[in-house]
């Protein structure tokens, strides 16, 4: 039986096959092609390379490192407003990542001022406002603290605003939307030290503050603080980064980024938003009909094909595993279909467990490529059944430049010399 | 009496230990450390630079365009260019009509919709290099030069406590909050 016949027939048009083909085939399956940067494979030589003639170098150095060989996966777009070197963002590079958490040095930045260098040993929590009796907790308090760890997805709400000019910017996958990571964050729940404060009846709102040196500062609701906020000291097992909030950050999970104020110093309970710059004239949308949307917090389902996309090419025709990630806001993930044929027609992804609430979910799928231009789609759904919207219906109410909370359907479009674009479907 | 506590079922048992480690949950997550050190009114009063929109936070002193001007040209000219119509950094005047278009101008006059943010946000953010650095009288001077340089108050008003929560912004009935607290 030649390996050809044990595959299943495709499931959708130009090439998608079952979703566990490769469980069924094997790997042994792939054709010559990987999807890769170009480079030419080199001659395997038959005596000992220079690394297994002689015993390798000593033990690690006290904090590791990637290989020297993998020094191009590292944060692009990094972006500073003019006039500043710390008021701007970089981003994870998606396509050059498996699994589903993002390695801490590689996740995504977004700061209106800098990285602050804080000494833990000087820094405080203040809760204050409508409470019984304000507090202040130290780091080393905290740490004492009942703490939950939990696998969620952040993500900034201008992530992919790109997406929103008229022509589709030729950039790579994660310059395009790797303003969103995944990591295991443990910390404190935020309830509890509220509840330690007692919220006095009148409280319905929390403004956070970051002591940054813009002070960044945020309205949020009572409900989310109460429900699964957690005040994080440990991103993937170690102390938070510096540029990741520490010594510590709020974590809303599936809520936009902006609003898990990193370097949190302090908190006020109040009865009312404040209405601060960065949740009025930043991370609201823009209408149509000239209206503006306001606290439009929860990210909205959405899904990207990672492998293969932009900033990767193709190698030869044959089998390939399409592999991408997908996220909400409002949960898990229940389904992703991938089209490889412009969204005519579409075969179920296979979602990799685990599947859990805000958090990005890995899918993958076999695809017979021919060598022939083809366009690949993704589209998620979460258990809401809530449906990643296409970009002519994500647009189609919205100002032309309103680019915040985009979540549209992304395409790639694979040419017959294997190079992969960004374009609109 | 030891008969009676036998032939008590399983189900029972199961439920007695149900309760005990619902309890025992329960227990664990109610009870902290309570590590938390009482905050003295001075350290919530000097940390405390939350403004509200109906004016709530905003402290003593006033300020007006005509200073406000001169205070503009010193801290803000660099990266707002002449007359806030922007630089290295954001446009702050105008943008009016540009909403509607691929590269909206969200300034203060054509877009933000609360006045006191306006305080807020210079008080705690601004100027990028030095923030922290203007007094209260500073931060009001620049609130009315900017307000000012939208047309949105006169030249010589006085923007204080009272009256900059009382500001009208041309776009503030054009939000919706989709988010209402409970």
């Amino acid at each position: 039986m030649s390996r050809q016949s044990e595959r299943s027939a495709p499931v959708a048009e130009n090439g998608l096959f079952d979703r566990r083909q490769f469980l069924k085939a094997g790997l042994g399956t792939a054709g010559a092609g990987g999807i890769g940067l170009l480079s030419a494979t080199p001659a395997l030589s038959q005596t000992r390379q220079t690394w297994n003639r002689f015993p390798g170098r000593g033990l690690s150095e006290a904090y590791g490192s990637p290989s020297r060989y993998e020094s191009d996966v590292a944060r692009v777009g990094i972006s500073a407003q003019k006039g500043t070197n710390g008021s701007g963002g970089c981003r994870t590079p998606l396509e050059l990542l498996h699994g589903i958490i993002t390695p801490s040095g590689l996740h995504f930045e977004r700061h209106h001022s800098g990285i602050p260098d804080i000494d833990p040993a000087k820094h405080q929590l203040l809760i204050h406002g409508h409470v019984k009796q304000p507090l202040t907790f130290s780091v080393e308090a905290l740490n004492r603290y009942p703490m939950v760890s939990r696998i969620y997805f952040l993500e900034c709400g201008g992530n992919s605003g790109v997406m929103v000019a008229p022509e589709p910017a030729q950039k790579t996958c994660g310059e395009l939307h790797g303003l969103v990571s995944n990591s295991e964050w443990t910390g404190v729940p935020l309830k509890l030290l509220l509840e330690e404060a007692g919220i006095e009846p009148q409280g319905k709102w929390l403004i956070a503050e970051g002591a940054d040196a813009a002070l960044m500062s945020r309205s949020i609701p009572l409900e989310k603080a109460m429900d699964d906020t957690i005040i994080a000291l440990y991103q993937n097992g170690e102390r938070l980064r510096p540029e990741n909030g520490y010594p510590m950050r709020l974590l809303l999970p599936g809520w936009e980024g902006n609003m898990s104020v990193k370097w949190l110093h302090r908190i006020k309970v109040t009865d009312q938003p404040a209405m601060t710059k960065d949740e009025t004239s930043r991370y609201s949308d823009l209408q149509s009909d000239g209206s503006t949307l306001l606290f439009t917090y929860p990210m909205g389902v959405r899904s990207v094909i990672t492998n293969p996309s932009a900033g990767l090419t193709m190698g030869a025709p044959g089998l390939y595993q399409i592999s991408g990630l997908a996220w909400s806001g409002a949960g898990k993930i229940r389904q992703v279909e991938i089209s490889a044929d412009g969204g005519k027609s579409w075969a179920e992804a296979d979602l990799e467990v685990p599947v859990l609430t805000k958090s990005f979910t890995r899918f993958n799928t076999a695809w017979q490529w021919d060598g022939s231009p083809s366009t690949l789609m993704s589209r998620a759904v979460d258990e809401t059944g809530a449906m990643q919207p296409t970009r002519q219906v994500l647009m189609a109410n919205r100002a032309p430049g309103s680019g915040y909370h985009y979540n549209a359907i992304v395409g790639w479009r694979i040419e017959n010399n294997g190079e992969i674009r960004n374009i609109y479907v | 009496m030891v008969k009676y506590e036998i032939s008590m079922s399983r189900q029972h048992t199961g439920s007695i230990l149900a309760a005990a480690l619902f309890f025992l949950v329960c227990h664990v997550y109610a009870e902290t450390p309570n590590l938390g050190v009482p905050a003295s009114g001075e350290l919530v009063n000097e940390l405390d630079i939350t403004v509200l929109p109906n004016g709530d936070g905003l402290p003593p002193g006033s300020g007006n365009a005509v200073v406000g001007e001169k205070l503009y040209m010193q801290h803000c000219l660099a990266c707002h260019g002449e007359s806030g119509q922007g630089g290295l950094n954001n446009k702050l005047v105008g943008g009016h009509g540009s909403l509607s278009s691929n590269k909206p101008a969200k300034t203060v006059g054509s877009f933000w919709p609360y006045s006191t943010t306006i305080f807020d946000y210079i008080r705690r953010a601004m100027p990028y290099t030095n923030p922290g650095s203007l007094g209260n009288d500073d931060v009001y001077a620049l609130t009315a030069y900017i307000l000012y340089l939208n047309g949105i108050i006169r030249e010589k008003e006085e923007m204080n406590a009272r009256t900059l929560p009382e500001v009208a912004m041309p776009n503030r009935d054009n939000f919706r909050q989709m988010f209402k607290a409970q």
